[in-house]
């Protein structure tokens, strides 16, 4: 009896001190520290993270992302159907919400937010609507995800009902609606001073805007008026710091005068594993950094048995241990192990000086014999999927020349790179290069990085026949199982083929101090604040 | 003196002529595309295309070199590519910071490189000579970015005495007027908001001021030896004239021309090119504004900002002419 009340009581102790702890508190001020200041805070023009950023919490989308996935839940949009020839998306909005400003939001809304972004604005609104000023600029996310060959036009049905007609079958057009660019913003805050909305930015989202002064912080605070009772926000604000020196940003965190450090020095990741104030939030980065071939020209079109030799001669792991420092993981697929349509199946190509010795005698080199000096575009910059394309460039270059390849690393700036990348000049053999996600769909890697077929400004100019027809039979099947199949063969034929050397994903790692709880890194790489708050 | 003045100002009409065909030259030859960089990875031909019509790159130079001028003579210094603001408002948000503390960071300078020019002069060949001229030279020579992170990590996060960054503590409030924060805080009396100011300020006023430091006490202590030797010191030591009349008095004023003329320099070398210190320390002004629009290649922002800065400087060194004549009557301005 005795024993039984005393584990009784126990239990009773932890369960109280679990709610106890699982409770979120009200309150405080969040200090995020990163590298730069936003550029804008209008989500329809911005390309930039340091953006973003900001604007998820600010603004919302029809569709949300889950936590932590890039799986589809409902947003500003509790439903939606899609007719049977999955050119027809009616969306039935959420009631009683309302923008920073009071407007209410409804379906003008959303067909003057997503409509401004048009060419030739196919829209109607159901009440008065407003005339939509001439874009200043070229909504550049809008032009780049094709979504003006997707969409033909988009009405507000009813006070909460807006319906979107496509001009194709594109099933990747429900995750693009969560994307950034298609926030739903205030049209009277816009209306009013169109020029200066990106400074003034009032959307639906947990926090509202309150001040930015420029390169120094950008300071949000709680909206008491949230839509969403039941998640948060707790914070009273959140400040955006631009710190651009990495190493004085980890030390501010040391110092506790920021709460999380965004992007800190590799090396210094082993120091916030040591201090007892900081903690380690990761998560898989959705992106990919890989090395592929210039295939617009000799022998680098024809000859599978080189590309093969390539993939085997290539030390990856060494790679990811030694210059991703531990931030990342080997590459299988050109897409992440997070994402559905990965294909497990895929062995991947294993580091064997020997095999790929083999492979080049194959392919027509034996030893390298006949095979001039080859160029290895390295980039010039770090980017989240590859920290440092010269030095990667440079142990890439040493590996093959243990099989007799010798190959010059060659860089360029930055514009000029992705420039001349383009071009596939006759001088590019090899080509760093890389890419994160926007929307979490497979199609959005598999077909923009390597169906060359599709179009003259995709990086890597593969030109299958096989590969592009099932791109095309992905984007035209709604159902996602069914979607999921295409993809795990395209990239089955990506693993025969070799058009690519998938090298690694990177992991984001964000050390925040002990205090922080409930934060969660997002793959799209967006910071949400909605859920997060303070011991 | 007032016609030489305005004599002067017009003479900036053609530096600053120079300066802008110096510069769109320079973009021209440099490599690098905006479109390009706004749009990284993900750029389609057509997209960069719009994106360059939109911006007038497409157009040839000396187009868009007439258009620029057009504009300035309107006033106009044109909008900045990536932010789509107009670039004088980008200016008057940002040189506050840097007047501030190239202000606080010239004051310290002047007041230790004197100070200790002065005694170096006045004791040379002793040991406090060697080690401060020992010092001045280590202090040219100090990469900033390295002496930044030793004094952040001292002050900072072992000692806790200064804070790291940034000027003002988040959190902290400030109603900004000229937004310049020491300024701004006494004018509306908010000793907290001042307080805090300056002991934000105080660390990268001194990083900044280790090379003006040396340079001034160096040029200090030069100026200084000569003038002590000269006659007319002697004769004022023999009239019985205490030490500090004549080091004061009669040798400093004669000593300060060409200190004046090294600081006026100085101080438009800080306003223009603070740039490590306003990275290391995150102070949001002019110096990291016009290095990032270099970085993204916002040619907007790099020709309106070198003109003005090559303005300020110009002016400079009009102040400093006029200085002179303060300074020393002989010299008159004509």
């Amino acid at each position: 009896m005795f024993k039984k009340t005393i584990l009784i009581l126990t239990l009773a102790v932890f369960l109280c001190a679990g709610t106890a702890l699982a409770a979120p508190k009200s309150g405080g001020t969040l200090i995020w520290g990163r590298g730069g200041d936003s550029v804008g805070l209008d989500p329809a023009y911005e390309t930039d993270g340091n953006s973003f950023q900001v604007c998820d919490n600010l603004y919302e989308a029809l569709v949300f992302y889950k936590d932590e996935s890039t799986a589809l839940e409902p947003g500003l949009a509790e439903s939606w159907t899609i007719s049977p020839d999955g050119k027809t998306y009616t969306f039935n909005l959420r009631k009683g919400v309302k923008f920073h400003d009071g407007t209410p939001f409804n379906a003008d809304a959303v067909v003057f937010s997503i409509g401004r972004m048009m060419k030739e604005r196919n829209v109607k609104f159901h009440g008065k609507g407003w005339d939509i000023p001439a874009q200043d600029r070229t909504p550049e996310y809008w032009v780049s995800m094709e979504m003006d060959d997707t969409i033909g036009a988009i009405e507000a049905t009813g006070e909460y009902e807006v319906v979107f007609k496509l001009k194709r079958v594109e099933a990747p057009f429900l995750a693009n609606m969560g994307m950034d660019f298609a926030d739903i913003i205030s049209p009277t805050a816009f209306m009013k001073n169109p020029k200066e909305f990106l400074r003034n930015p009032v959307g639906t989202g947990p926090f509202k805007f309150v001040k930015w002064v420029k390169d120094d912080q950008i300071i949000l605070a709680k909206n008491t008026d949230y839509w969403d009772k039941a998640a948060g926000p707790y914070l009273d604000k959140v400040v955006f710091r631009s710190i651009p020196e990495n190493s004085v940003r980890f030390l501010e965190l040391k110092a506790g005068s920021i709460h999380a450090c965004q992007f800190p020095n590799p090396a210094d990741i082993e120091l916030a594993r040591k201090d007892p104030n900081i903690k380690l939030v990761s998560q898989p980065g959705m992106n990919i950094g890989y090395l592929s071939f210039n295939h617009t020209k000799e022998p680098w079109k024809s000859n599978l048995h080189l590309r093969k030799a390539i993939a085997h001669a290539i030390n990856r792991k060494a790679i990811v241990d030694n210059l991703y420092q531990g931030m990342g993981q080997v590459a299988k697929n050109p897409i992440p192990p997070t994402m559905w349509g990965y294909n497990k199946q895929v062995p991947g190509f294993k580091y064997d000086v020997e095999m790929a010795k083999a492979e080049l005698a194959k392919a027509g080199f034996p030893e390298g014999e006949g095979l001039p000096e080859i160029t290895l575009w390295s980039m010039p910059v770090p980017r989240p999927y590859n920290p440092d394309g010269l030095k990667i460039g440079v142990a890439m270059a040493a590996d093959l020349a243990k099989i007799g390849i010798k190959a010059r690393v060659v860089s360029f700036e930055w514009g000029t790179y992705l420039k001349r990348q383009r071009e596939q000049p006759e001088d590019m053999d090899l080509f760093q290069l890389g890419w994160t996600g926007d929307n979490g769909d497979p199609d959005n890697f598999l077909a923009v990085l390597f169906d060359g077929l599709a179009s003259s400004s995709v990086r890597t100019q593969w030109h299958n026949e096989e590969y592009h027809k099932l791109i095309l039979q992905g984007k035209q099947t709604v159902d996602q199982n069914k979607r999921a199949e295409i993809y795990k063969t395209a990239l089955k034929l990506i693993y025969d083929e070799v058009p690519v050397i998938s090298v690694a994903h990177s992991t984001v790692i964000t050390p925040v101090r002990n205090e922080v709880m409930d934060f969660k890194q997002h793959p799209t790489n967006s910071q949400r604040m909605k859920n997060v708050w303070l011991k | 003196m007032l016609a030489y003045i305005i004599r002067r100002i017009f003479v900036l009409i053609p530096t600053l002529l120079g300066v802008s065909i110096l510069v769109f030259l320079m973009l021209h030859l440099t490599p690098g595309d905006p479109a390009e960089l706004l749009m990284g990875e993900r750029a389609s031909e057509e997209a960069l295309q719009e994106i360059r019509e939109h911006l007038g790159l497409n157009k040839p130079l000396y187009e868009q070199y007439g258009l620029f001028l057009k504009q300035l003579m309107q006033g106009d210094l044109g909008e900045t590519i990536w932010t789509r603001q107009k670039v004088w408002i980008e200016v008057k948000q940002r040189f506050p910071a840097t007047i501030e503390l190239s202000i606080v960071a010239l004051f310290i300078s002047c007041f230790a490189g004197m100070i200790l020019g002065i005694i170096s002069a006045t004791k040379q060949y002793s040991i406090f000579d060697y080690l401060s001229m020992l010092g001045a030279l280590v202090g040219v020579s100090m990469p900033i970015f390295w002496l930044g992170l030793v004094f952040m990590l001292i002050f900072a996060l072992n000692l806790g005495w200064l804070p790291m960054s940034g000027r003002l503590t988040v959190g902290v409030e400030l109603e900004t007027i000229t937004n310049l924060y020491i300024l701004d805080a006494i004018i509306t009396r908010n000793w907290a908001a001042l307080r805090d100011a300056l002991w934000h300020i105080i660390m990268p006023a001194v990083t900044l001021s280790t090379i003006p430091t040396a340079i001034v006490a160096r040029m200090t202590r030069s100026a200084m030896l000569e003038v002590l030797r000269q006659d007319y010191i002697k004769t004022a030591k023999a009239k019985g004239l205490s030490q500090f009349i004549v080091i004061f008095k009669h040798a400093l004023r004669n000593a300060l021309i060409p200190v004046v003329t090294t600081i006026g320099l100085q101080f438009g070398v800080l306003l223009g090119g603070a740039i490590l210190t306003e990275t290391i320390f995150a102070w949001p002004g002019v110096g990291k504004w016009m290095y990032d629009a270099v970085m993204q290649r916002d040619y907007m922002v790099i020709r309106s900002g070198t003109l003005f800065i090559a303005t300020i400087f110009v002016l400079i060194n009009l102040c400093v002419d006029v200085l002179y004549a303060v300074i020393n009557p002989r010299i008159s301005v004509k």
